[in-house]
């Protein structure tokens, strides 16, 4: 049992390089870029391959668009040569986004369960940059797959010209960015996975179905009315349907049976004023995703 | 026996500081004391076990070492920082195995290999090497592009390791290795963390309740209910609570017990035969039949082990529900001398 005596270890300089301590706040800077490039980078790879996650990620839009589309068709009827498709095309790309950001944020839990979230927590970096990371892979992947839903545009009627499609990726990013956020933070607090398809149900659906994705949220019951304005899907949906109807050639009949803007007290908010609104969210839901994450360990 | 040995320290040169050293640590829930005012230190390069019962405070200890939990009194320094006050510093120079799996399983080794490199800081132009290295290490390397997701739970915990190495951690911090993996596997992640500490020079510091795997740490520190109540090489400890026996049964047991006496060996009348105290069992056996004078019908050899170690200090033993410990240890001693 002599086997165990102090070997003397062999010199770790020798074999296969050593790591130089940090030297230097310069230094530390660039790590924490390299660090949200990583998450962002993972948030690419993990997208690209699951596959499956792309296609149900276009299914349900797709339902909605079409089956849905052509089966309101008929209770709603063509204005100007301008039926319910049309109008539910912007609602649609909205809800692509935002299911893809939110089930981009909600994997935390994933890796909450699976441990994977204890390698990064317990990683020497900041915290901010495991966020940003986060965020900006869950908006560019929820930005992609809203982008392939651009493709379906021409199938319903919608006309696209360049600027609207700047117009329209710019808005994915930035509904994108808001929502992983806010699904971030909702995941900081969720424990387990069963919960997950309980705030898919009790908060993602309503506050889809209450945004005007689906309806125009004018002339609504007043109660009704009320949690619309309220639900902040609202102020990023309604953008969309803006700049999509501005790039369409629409009869001033059109324009009146298929309206876009949000109304807040009487007042049609001009679209700098939803995308403020978009914008404060998303910041407050960064600095609650961080203490979240960072309430943890 | 002295409860904090320094044994291999007191060999080592004063002028290499320990690459563990904790002084009066405590940790209290509330009123529960998880950890109550232990010292040891640990020497730069060695093997060093926490063995003691599921919580015992090996958990919590190992917590407070790697700083993901705040000491409530004392000190601790790893690496030779103070894990308190330069908590970000100390995480840059361990490396962590936790029980629970922290792989993420849809991307390849490779790629979470490359993910740990970056939240570690290591310099872009060492991340290749390190990653042949490490894999090498674990014997990975032609498992380097598979998904995680294909990877056996034994082939995990080992890329595990091999992460935990990637950033040259001054100590790898190993929280019950081997739990929940089979036999092979388990003598297959000892013979990893044996070449890594051959071959990188790592501290590495472990916690198990698995007593037969304690065995291969050059110290242990028995823990039981917060306090360390033994800590010494596995052998002086087995030495402090008793020695090698050998016992026989024999046609005539008064005949053999004066042979033996008058060959020279201590020996006691047993419940059914005569019971001789030697130094080394194995290598007593056949001297004491020859000795004995008259025909020996059974012979028993024993020496002590951690179990009688566990057992002599806290009077209970340690091995509740782990039938299986026994096969393994036979197990892995055989892979390690072959």
């Amino acid at each position: 049992m002599t086997t165990r005596s102090h070997t003397a270890p062999a010199n770790p300089t020798t074999s296969g390089g050593t790591v130089a301590p940090a030297s230097g706040p310069g230094t530390l800077v660039s790590d924490e870029v390299r660090v949200v490039g990583m998450v962002w980078e993972r948030e690419l790879i993990r997208y690209v391959r699951t596959r499956t996650r792309i296609v149900s990620g276009l299914i349900q839009p797709v339902l909605f668009l079409f089956v849905l589309g052509y089966g309101m068709n008929g209770l709603v009827g063509t204005t100007g040569g301008f039926n319910f498709r049309q109008f539910v095309y912007p609602g649609v790309v909205a809800m692509s986004v935002v299911m893809t950001a939110m089930f981009s944020a909600l994997s935390i839990v994933w890796y909450r369960e699976f441990g994977f979230l204890r390698e990064m927590l317990v990683a020497p970096v900041s915290r901010v940059s495991l966020v940003l990371g986060k965020t900006a892979g869950g908006a560019t992947v929820a930005a992609v797959q809203g982008t392939i839903m651009l493709v379906l545009a021409p199938l319903v009627g919608i006309r696209l010209t360049p600027l609207l499609v700047v117009q329209m990726i710019g808005l994915e990013l930035l509904m994108a960015v808001a929502m992983t956020t806010f699904g971030v933070f909702v995941a900081s607090r969720i424990q387990k996975m069963e919960s997950f398809q309980v705030v898919m149900q009790m908060l993602l659906l309503p506050m889809l179905f209450l945004s005007g994705a689906l309806f125009p949220l004018n002339g609504l019951p007043g109660w009704l009315a009320v949690i619309t304005r309220v639900n902040p899907l609202t102020y990023a949906v309604a953008p969309f349907r803006q700049v999509i109807f501005a790039a369409q050639h629409m009869s001033p009949a059109a324009r009146s049976r298929f309206p876009t803007n949000v109304t807040l007290f009487g007042y049609a908010l001009p679209i700098g004023a939803e995308l403020t609104i978009v914008i404060v969210f998303a910041l407050v839901f960064f600095v609650l995703a961080f203490r979240g994450l960072s309430r943890t360990e | 026996m002295s409860v904090v040995a320094d044994g291999p320290q007191a060999q080592a040169p004063v002028t290499v500081p320990p690459a563990i050293s904790v002084h009066g640590l405590t940790k209290r829930y509330g009123d529960l004391v998880a950890v109550d005012g232990i010292d040891f230190s640990v020497a730069q390069g060695e093997i060093f076990a926490f063995l003691g019962p599921n919580g015992a405070g090996k958990s919590t200890t190992i917590k407070m070492l790697c700083t993901l939990a705040h000491p409530t009194m004392g000190q601790a320094m790893v690496a030779g920082m103070d894990v308190a006050t330069m908590a970000k510093s100390v995480r840059r120079h361990i490396g962590l195995v936790f029980q629970e799996q922290t792989l993420d399983d849809q991307l390849t080794a490779e790629e979470n290999l490359r993910f740990h490199a970056v939240l570690y800081g290591v310099p872009h132009r060492l991340v290749e090497p390190r990653i042949a290295r490490v894999l090498a290490l674990v014997a990975l390397s032609d498992r380097r592009k598979d998904l995680v997701s294909t990877y056996s739970g034994g082939m995990a915990r080992r890329l595990e390791i091999a992460r935990g190495m990637l950033h040259t951690p001054k100590v790898l911090f190993l929280d019950e290795p081997t739990v929940g993996l089979d036999p092979q596997t388990r003598a297959l992640i000892w013979e990893d963390i044996q070449r890594l500490r051959s071959e990188e020079g790592v501290t590495i510091f472990l916690t198990t309740h698995y007593m037969d795997e304690a065995e291969f740490a050059e110290r242990i520190a028995i823990i039981d209910h917060g306090t360390i109540i033994a800590l010494d090489s596995p052998d002086l400890l087995k030495a402090s609570v008793g020695r090698d026996t050998v016992s026989i049964e024999t046609t005539d047991d008064e005949a053999a017990l004066a042979s033996l006496q008058a060959a020279g060996y201590t020996v006691e009348r047993s419940g059914t035969g005569l019971t001789a105290f030697v130094p080394d069992e194995e290598a007593a056996v056949g001297p004491i039949v020859a000795a004995a004078g008259v025909p020996v019908r059974t012979v028993r050899a024993h020496r002590p082990t951690l179990d009688d170690v566990f057992l002599h200090f806290t009077g209970r033993e340690i091995r509740e529900q782990h039938g299986e410990t026994v096969p393994m240890m036979a197990r892995v001693r055989g892979a390690r001398r072959s």
